[in-house]
């Protein structure tokens, strides 16, 4: 077998083992907390009874262990349970949810990831020089604000003083994909001005970095312009820590989108995640955190994998 | 003149300086120095590390490493001043008119990117000739140069040549474009010798073939003889002497040029045999984790006072060999005697004596000093741990040791960034000696030094001897050291002892293969010697 594929096999591999470790630490995080289930509904004054026959119904009164193993064959087939607060299928709401919060992050990524890198070129471009300056300046100015703050400045401006766009990103089934866009186009830019500037700083420090190689000065002996020996020759050796960067804030727009998506009103994982903690709905709270899990732990495998084919030692053993 | 390619007149170049703790100033790295190379000439610049020969290379493509400024005089190339030319002109020249090869091709090239693309690359950016025709140019020099599967060899990627393939992949790089001029910046310095004259035979060839002019740049006088026309001879940035290459080695002029000629020419005889201080008994060693012994039952004798050489290319095994003696790497098969008694394989199980009496000195005085201690410091510390020595009786004894290696008074409060690169290793030895030890593994310490300062290491060296009566167990690739300090020599190739006796009985015939390849593989300083020395290879190889 290829090296590479061995490496790659290896990483999901450990990945997956890694998921499972975590499954078992959220279950015994809620398992060990004060009070289950069957008194989160039944309340204080619930007769001992009527507890007992309510853990029964659940299976409650199953050992810890069959318990958990109960939840993960039902996570595999696609079972995550049912809402404490509404009675609903978790599955079903979080399906929705997910779509909405993937959607945005997906169009922060496609704005942001780019336009990071772009920028982290430029500023390697000018090392030191102003437009260097301006673009960390600007950067970190906005990463240094709370996106709450980032957000409301965002909406007072964009949405209700000139009215370029909706203040609420209300979503809803059956939405076309213009309209769908027209209304996350504000927390969309807040989080590309949230996640840029870390994205930014990692590819300007890569480049540099390089820069300072040998074969570095070969391609501006070979009369190349400034711009195409970081393109061509600084920022394949980059791959590696850019990725690694780009990934974690990945993660960051699915998982740690909670205020956006409250300030703007949006119906995503976030807001849902919030609105069940407050309700102490510790089945969808489980089944939230297995998801962000593996959001996290996906995201760090693409990583590596990727740094893993950048690397030409790898892909090209002796 | 009309041919002329190249101009320089009254170069000066500059570079400021940030000494710690003081203003930054300026300073003057070349000063007046004028010189020309004509169409299809080689010429050679020569000189000691700091001489400003690779300066003086690069500003003939106007380029300055760093902050280096050329602050004066013109480069005329192709009949135009390009030292004030602008960015988009160098450009143009960069990589067309002019390209380099640097010391280290392994650094040289981008590890990301498969050779091909990088040998052809100028030739496109610059518009010479399309891809394919100049993939075919570089497959026709790949072959020209040497290389194996030229076809298929621009596929690969750096990492999966070697470092002498990498060498002669960057000078078809250079040559691809059809430069009117190459710099050749140390390009067989960091290679093995027998593989130094391929790489030499295989550039002077292509050089020959394709009319290039050239200039060569080396500390190594007898390497620039076998290409150069004519030879640049640089100290302190400034021009000693200039000549043609016959000039040069034969009737050299200045004083310096004529230390430069005459370097290497220590006299040792060897001494008569002595007890062995240190036996080494069928040592078989490797690295854990790996499939294969480094070291293949290697049997060796060191007598007492006296210097065993051990000779070898890189991965010979010769540093592993030192490994094993200091304990660092228990071996697998054999022992180490010292003085009579058997050495515990592991250094944690040795006295505090055994650690004394066995010292080393490295080949990068650099970073085997601690840059933030006093050379007193970095002297004094053995003088304490091995001999409770402190205050005054310590300071006196580090003062006794500076005097030893001829450095005096003033250096004991200095810190290693403030003296020069023989100083360095100077105090490296006199921190070994301060352990009295009977043995010291001295491992490559002149091979980053200049020919010149080497030279008055190894005389220091055998001078600590002949009043110490210390045995040197010396490492080293250099055969022109070895004749100069040996006793003894063990040849080592793969792990294996290929060659062991004295010195006068492994230097003269008749030779095994490998050392007599090993031997006439040294340049030696003499116009056609190359020439001789391949002639009677294809000569031997015909006759077998």
């Amino acid at each position: 077998m290829h090296p590479v594929l061995t490496l790659v096999v290896q990483r999901i591999a450990l990945g997956l083992l890694l998921l499972f470790a975590v499954s078992a630490v959220i279950f015994l995080g809620v398992a060990a907390l004060p009070g289950d289930t069957a008194q989160a509904i039944l309340g204080q004054s619930a007769t001992p009874q009527a507890l007992a026959n309510l853990r029964a119904e659940m299976g409650l009164d199953q050992p810890a262990l069959t318990r958990y193993f109960n939840w993960l064959g039902g996570i595999l087939t696609g079972d995550l349970g049912t809402s404490l607060s509404n009675r609903t299928d978790i599955a079903t709401a979080i399906g929705q949810r997910l779509g909405n919060t993937l959607f945005l992050a997906a169009w922060a990524a496609v704005i942001s990831v780019p336009l990071a890198i772009l920028l982290g070129l430029v500023a390697a471009r000018y090392n030191g020089r102003w437009p260097d300056k301006l673009i960390s300046g600007v950067t970190l100015s906005t990463i240094s604000l709370p996106e709450f703050v980032v957000g409301y400045l965002v909406l007072y401006f964009l949405a209700v003083k000139w009215q370029l766009f909706p203040s609420v990103a209300m979503v809803f089934p059956g939405m076309g994909i213009m309209e769908r866009l027209n209304a996350v186009i504000l927390p969309v830019i807040v989080l590309v001005l949230v996640v840029l500037a870390h994205m930014m700083r990692m590819t300007r420090a890569a480049i540099l970095n390089v820069m300072q190689s040998a074969y570095i000065e070969t391609a501006e002996l070979k009369g190349l312009s400034p711009m195409r020996v970081i393109w061509r020759h600084a920022f394949p050796n980059a791959v590696a820590p850019v990725v690694n960067v780009v990934m974690l804030n990945l993660a960051y727009l699915v998982v740690g989108v909670v205020v956006v998506e409250v300030v703007f009103v949006y119906p995503g994982m976030g807001q849902y995640l919030v609105d069940h903690v407050a309700k102490r709905d510790l089945p969808v709270v489980q089944a939230v955190g297995l998801i962000f899990a593996a959001v996290y732990i996906g995201l760090n495998i693409m990583a590596d994998v990727i740094s893993i084919l950048a690397n030409p030692r790898l892909r090209h053993p002796k | 003149m009309a041919d002329t390619l190249l101009d320089i007149r009254n170069l000066r170049i500059e570079a400021t300086s940030y000494p710690p703790g003081e203003p930054p100033r300026d300073v003057v790295l070349v000063e007046d120095v004028s010189v020309s190379v004509g169409k299809g000439r080689v010429l050679g610049l020569i000189g000691e590390s700091g001489a400003g020969k690779s300066t003086i290379g690069l500003s003939s493509m106007a380029y300055g490493r760093g902050g280096v400024r050329l602050t004066g005089g013109t480069i005329s190339l192709n009949g135009r001043d390009i030292r004030l030319a602008n960015a988009k002109a160098l450009r143009a020249l960069r990589g067309r008119e002019v390209t380099y090869v640097a010391q280290s091709a392994a650094a040289a090239f981008n590890p990301a990117i498969p050779l091909m693309d990088q040998v052809i690359e100028t030739c496109l950016l610059h518009k010479v000739m399309g891809r394919a025709e100049a993939e075919a140019r570089a497959v026709m020099l790949f072959g020209k140069l040497g290389l194996p599967n030229p076809e298929s060899f621009g596929r690969r990627y750096p990492h999966q040549v070697s470092g002498g393939q990498l060498q002669r992949a960057m000078t078809a790089m250079a040559l691809c474009p059809k430069p009117d001029l190459v710099i050749f910046d140390e390009p067989t310095t960091a290679l093995d010798v027998t593989t130094q004259i391929e790489v030499l035979a295989a550039i002077k060839e292509a050089i020959r073939d394709t009319g290039v002019a050239a200039l060569y740049i080396t500390h190594d006088l007898a390497v620039v003889a076998q290409v150069a026309d004519d030879i640049l001879v640089l100290r302190h940035g400034k021009r000693v002497e200039y000549g043609t290459t016959a000039q040069i080695i034969t009737a050299p002029v200045e004083p310096y040029t004529k230390a430069l000629v005459s370097v290497r020419s220590i006299e040792h005889v060897e001494k008569a045999d002595a007890p062995p201080v240190l036996q080494i008994e069928s040592v078989t060693a490797r690295y854990q984790g790996t499939p294969f012994d480094v070291l293949k039952s290697i049997t060796l004798d060191l007598p007492a006072g006296q210097t065993l050489a051990v000779v070898g290319e890189s991965g010979s095994g010769k540093s592993t060999l030192a490994r094993v003696i200091t304990g660092l790497l228990p071996p697998r098969q054999g022992q180490i005697r010292f003085a009579g008694r058997v050495l515990s394989p592991a250094l944690a199980a040795r006295s505090r004596d055994d650690l004394r009496e066995v010292q080393m000195i490295y080949q990068m005085a650099d970073t085997a000093m601690n840059p933030r201690q006093t050379v007193g410091t970095i002297i004094g510390r053995p003088l304490e741990f091995y001999f409770g020595l402190k205050g005054e009786a310590k300071r006196q004894r580090v003062q006794e040791l500076l005097d030893q290696i001829e450095m005096g008074k003033g250096f004991i409060d200095r810190y290693p960034a403030e003296l020069s690169g023989g100083q360095k290793q100077r105090v490296c030895i006199a921190r070994a000696l301060a352990a009295k030890p009977r043995l010291i593994i001295c491992d490559e310490v002149t091979s980053a030094l200049d020919p010149l300062v080497a030279d008055g290491i190894l005389k220091l060296l055998l001078a600590l001897q002949a009043a110490e009566g210390v045995a040197y167990l010396f490492i080293t690739h250099d055969l022109a050291t070895v004749r100069a300090i040996a006793d003894r020599i063990a040849v080592m190739y793969r792990g294996e002892v290929r060659r062991y006796g004295s010195k006068t009985d492994v230097l003269a015939p008749p030779y095994d293969d490998y050392t007599e390849l090993l031997l006439s593989s040294v340049p030696e300083m003499k116009l056609g010697w190359l020439e001789g020395v391949l002639e009677s290879r294809k000569m031997a190889a015909a006759g077998n």
